[in-house]
């Protein structure tokens, strides 16, 4: 199955994704009303130093350790995709001690948000690699993701 | 056909569940359930007192989780003895069960001391189950005086969830700090003013040594009036069925990394357990749910045929209240690096080389970032530390570790 | 400093109501136009810095963001007009030459647009591309003169070495240096994917692209940079660079600043050294010492590739390419006087050299009138914009055509003709690897391979047009063309009648 990757190489640091994601998610159906004015509490985030950048979301792990260890419940795996039930997760943030990606962070109401790939709003793709201005992040399949 | 036999129905049974049919299909499997519920979120009893979440919510798994796993609950009763060589459990109302395989999930109970007058105390509770938070729930007025014995993680959750609903909330601990199995003392400082901020009062070296109806006389000699008292102090693990059925125990169920106790095919999980911890290498009992899951899980694994190691095990914690996260993981012993600024300390704890333990306050983004290295035991020396203690950054590996990281199938 | 007499060249729009302040324009600007006021949370920007490169433009999220000319201008006058001032401010400022890049941009005739093209009607029918094969395949080198067969009467099929197209366009030579690692990956690739060639430009070859070699021409230039045995032998041709069509009669300087790392290495020279391009080959003043230098060439290759010799559309251009084509080489390749450049004096590229189609015809039919065009094939270069020129050039006489500004401007270029600082936003002329980043070459070949195709699908459509299969056919056929609007003296250097004749 089709996951989104991040080829460093390519990272600009342009922090797009971000926006995207946020936008994406946001349910609005304009960026400028999604997000001008506030700040933005997106699914991707851009790590990186001066040397190099790069985006990090959610792997969507074989065996996800955040499924694992979510003490509401509220993180499950479905169709290759670990999903949070934001109806049940109360924010305590053990997914974040234990994911060794850092892919999770609460959102604006302090409860946590993940990376779904899109699969939840009206974006046909991930808005990350549809917004990508250098093919950064890439959407595709690789060796042993079937 | 095998018939696998769960005794408890917490986080450790949910694991062993799906860790058995993640290998066998067929065999049956029964769960004893003590609690007259379904297996529920038990940590989040404090967030059910809040209003965060409802019954409903605190599901842990959908209702149709039984069915769909193709279990057998028995609601309401205990187990109480298990026979080795007949292979058979007994329950409370001596029905004997027959196992092939059989997981001991039994979790662990508030641990209560024997203080003098206690026995007349009305309005006292425990803060381990669901029922314990209906019950508070029930009783808790605005104008309640609570007394919470034990500053620890139960104790200070149970007040977190009450601060909306009572009048005043008071706790008392031996411990010279909150918080004391998990955090040192700056840290625990840091917590304990947060937490008066929040006016949760506290009287610590001093604990409750008798009770006249509702007060409490403390060790100090001062008199404590109640309406209502938790008894937060301690939980110990249930091992009695395996310690009569001359089982090796410690302070809690003796498990290999294989989760079997020293008995023929009885495996053990969760919260009644001691096992080894990676980050010191010593056995421990890590009662927490990731690690009950995980546990559980390795047990069915094993029970329904596999073999599967759980070797990384370690302690965490991730525990906040109002709004001020710590978290912890590995053991935090000997000198320290530290990281601090306005409204935060992180505490990294390196020995030979290799991270074995932390403890954040304020700032957590992306910690699992160092529980990987503690648990992916990775040495000092391939990262960049320098970076990754001021920021937990994934940039701090090298490109060809990130690569792995990010660029294939985890 | 006292008085600045220069106000701003743009001015940057932005749009309040749309602006969020994500701030992706302060980090894609190298030249630190835009800028986030943390006390009033508003973007803000200093304009006297922008280029009008358009990237801040092109990434802006809710398309915040425009940059338009600025119309502070000085009093209006025919004669000294706003540019022509300015230049004389900064010259009078600095002392200096003045410095461009890119092609020409002053309102020179472009003859391409005063040619038309025939099409069939009737008496000869138009081919249909899709169900008809065309063909538009092309070889280069020097042609046999006639068919030949031995004692027992078999044909000689020995032919001079050739370069294969699959049409009739290349990339024009740009340097390793002068445009970056990924650029030169980009063409390298989209060159190999399309079947075509592109030019290492006197920059040398990365030894990253050696495996490209195929689709390879490597040039010698009067700076000798990056040449060495491998190196000849790697291309598939080796081009002679004589001169160039933004700077004819001059040579070419990368500053020592530029020439660190892989560049240094791909130029053999020591890092930090000046790149210095002689404006002559010191060893060529005439056409036999030219001939020494395409025999040497060829003696080291053995004689298995063509060798180019590329010179500047010049006013003796004709006679020019005659000593040329006699010099032994198998390929010329005349640049004209819009044709593009990293950095140029600006007096030279706008006021040295001739256009490109007038270049053309007069060399196709001086080579004709003397009997050796087939010693030799014809590349043209030199703002060749869309399949339109190609087509004309092909039936001005030419055998292909070499596109540079197309490809770079495929590759992302907004032509803000600043190449020469170093800090294109673009990822294109620059060797800072902050910016070299910015041009992923999977996009940027694809986009190239993308532009090479669509070019291929018009000029098959033309030739369709004209009843004709094969892009052969149409060299030299300039019955096919018809000026408009032209003098009888243009049509007459042409070779073309006029439309209605």
């Amino acid at each position: 199955m089709k996951l989104i990757y991040v080829n460093e190489e390519w990272c600009l640091a342009c922090h797009l994704c971000e926006y995207n994601c946020a936008f994406a998610n946001s349910g609005v159906r304009d960026m400028v009303t999604a997000l001008k004015g506030k700040p933005i509490f997106p699914r991707i985030h851009i790590e990186g130093d001066e040397k190099i950048s790069f985006a990090v979301s959610c792997r969507h792990c074989t065996d996800p350790i955040c499924v694992k260890s979510c003490i509401a419940g509220a993180i499950s795996k479905s169709d290759g995709v670990v999903r949070i039930d934001r109806e049940k997760c109360v924010g305590c943030l053990t997914c974040v001690l234990v994911c060794p990606f850092g892919a999770l962070s609460p959102g604006e109401d302090g409860i946590m948000q993940k990376c779904e790939l899109c699969i939840q709003n009206s974006f046909d793709e991930p808005a990350c690699v549809k917004g990508c201005p250098n093919k950064a992040i890439v959407y595709e399949e690789r060796e042993g993701n079937k | 056909m095998n018939r696998y036999i769960i005794i408890g129905n917490g986080t450790a049974a949910v694991g062993c569940i799906e860790g058995i049919r993640s290998n066998d299909s067929e065999g049956s499997i029964i769960v004893i359930s003590q609690e007259n519920h379904a297996v529920y979120c038990r940590p989040l009893i404090s967030y059910f007192l809040e209003d965060r979440t409802n019954i409903e919510k605190m599901n842990y798994r959908a209702s149709d989780f039984y069915q769909k796993s193709g279990c057998t609950v028995i609601y309401g009763k205990t187990a109480v003895k298990i026979d080795t060589v007949a292979k058979q459990v007994f329950l409370d109302d001596a029905t004997a069960l027959p196992y092939t395989k059989l997981c001991v999930a039994t979790g662990s109970s508030p641990f209560i001391p024997n203080f003098e007058g206690i026995e007349n105390v009305n309005n006292k509770f425990t803060f381990m189950t669901i029922d314990d938070a209906i019950a508070l729930k029930k009783t808790i007025t605005k104008e309640s005086k609570v007394l919470i014995i034990g500053a620890g993680l139960i104790g200070l959750k149970c007040a977190e969830g009450l601060h909306d609903k009572a009048g005043s909330i008071t706790v008392c601990d031996l411990a010279d700090r909150v918080l004391s199995s998990i955090l040192d003392n700056d840290c625990a400082a840091i917590m304990q003013k947060h937490l008066e901020e929040n006016n949760i009062s506290f009287l610590l070296r001093d604990t409750a040594v008798k009770f006249e109806k509702n007060t409490a006389i403390m060790k100090s000699g001062k008199k404590i009036n109640f309406d209502i008292l938790v008894l937060a102090v301690g939980v110990k693990p249930n091992t009695d069925i395996i310690k009569n059925a001359s089982g090796k125990i410690g302070r809690g169920i003796i498990v290999n990394e294989f989760m079997k106790t020293s008995l023929t095919d009885v495996y053990a999980a969760g919260d009644c357990t001691e096992s080894l911890d990676a980050s010191s290498e010593s056995m421990k009992i890590m009662a927490l749910m990731p690690n009950a899951y995980m546990q559980g899980h390795t047990a069915g694994v094993n029970m329904g045929g596999g073999n599967r190691k759980l070797n990384n095990m370690i302690p965490m914690n991730s525990i906040g209240f109002f709004g001020l996260h710590a978290m912890t993981a590995g053991s935090c012993f000997g000198e320290y690096i530290e990281e601090n600024n306005e409204g935060y300390v992180k505490r990294f704890y390196i020995n030979n080389g290799y991270l074995t333990g932390f403890m954040l306050v304020g700032k957590t983004e992306r910690a699992g970032i160092y529980t990987s290295l503690i648990r992916e035991k990775t040495p000092i020396s391939e990262i960049n530390f320098d970076m990754l203690k001021k920021v937990a950054t994934s940039a701090a590996f090298s490109t060809e570790i990130r690569k792995k990281k990010f660029g294939g199938v985890i | 400093m006292g008085v600045e007499f220069i106000y701003p060249e743009f001015e940057v729009i932005r749009n309040e109501n749309r602006c969020i302040a994500c701030r992706v324009c302060e980090r894609q600007c190298a030249n630190e136009v835009h800028f986030f006021n943390t006390e009033h949370s508003v973007m803000v920007s200093d304009e006297s810095k922008c280029v009008n490169c358009q990237r801040c433009v092109s990434l802006c999220p809710t398309r915040a963001l425009k940059i338009v000319k600025s119309d502070c201008t000085l009093r209006e006058n025919s004669n000294w007009e706003n540019d022509t001032i300015k230049e004389i401010y900064k010259q009078a400022n600095s002392g200096g030459v003045l410095l461009s890049s890119m092609g020409n941009p002053r309102p020179m005739p472009v003859y391409w647009d005063k040619i038309l093209i025939n099409a069939s009607q009737v008496t000869n029918p138009p081919l249909d591309p899709p169900r008809e094969p065309m063909e538009t395949r092309v070889f280069l080198g020097r042609k046999p003169e006639k068919i030949e067969r031995d004692e027992t009467d078999k044909l000689k099929c020995e032919i001079p070495p050739q370069i294969e197209l699959s049409m009739p366009v290349m990339f024009s030579a740009m340097s390793y240096g002068s445009i970056s690692y990924n650029a030169h990956a980009s063409l390298a690739r989209a060159a190999t994917e399309i079947g075509i060639l592109y030019n290492t430009g006197e920059g040398g070859l990365h030894e990253d692209f050696y495996r490209y070699g195929k689709n390879t021409v490597v040039q010698v230039a009067s700076g000798r940079f990056g040449v060495y045995k491998d190196y000849l032998e790697a291309g598939a041709a080796i081009e002679i660079k004589m001169g160039q069509g933004a700077k004819p009669g001059i040579g070419g300087h990368l500053p020592g600043a530029k020439i660190i790392g892989d560049v240094s290495k791909t130029r053999m020279i020591p890092e930090g050294s000046d790149a210095i391009s002689p404006a002559p080959h010191h060893d060529i003043y005439s056409i036999e010492d030219l001939r020494q230098l395409v025999f040497s060439l060829k003696e080291a290759t053995e004689y298995k590739k063509p060798i180019m010799v590329k010179v500047a559309a010049v006013h003796n251009i004709a006679a020019i390419a005659s000593g040329i084509a006699r010099s032994g080489a198998d390929i010329i390749a005349i640049d004209g006087f819009r044709g593009g450049t990293g950095a140029a004096p600006t007096r030279i590229r706008d006021n040295v050299g001739i256009p490109i189609e007038l270049a053309l015809a007069a060399v196709d039919q001086r080579l004709r009138d003397e009997g050796i065009r087939n010693n030799i094939s014809l590349v043209i270069g030199g703002s060749v914009r869309s399949s339109a020129d190609v087509v004309k050039a092909i039936a001005l006489g030419a055998d292909a055509c070499y596109i540079a500004t197309a490809a770079l401007l495929a590759l992302g270029c907004h032509l803000c003709r600043t190449c020469q600082s170093g800090k294109c936003n673009w990822g294109i002329a620059t060797q800072n690897p902050e910016l070299v980043k910015r041009l992923n070459p999977d996009i940027g070949s694809k986009r190239l391979v993308n532009l090479m195709n669509a070019w291929r699908h018009e000029i098959k459509e033309f030739m369709g047009g004209m009843g004709i299969n094969s892009i052969e056919a149409l060299r030299g056929n300039r019955l096919m063309l018809r000026g408009i609007g032209m003098t009888e003296k243009e049509l007459e250097i042409l070779g073309i009648s006029h439309a209605g004749e």
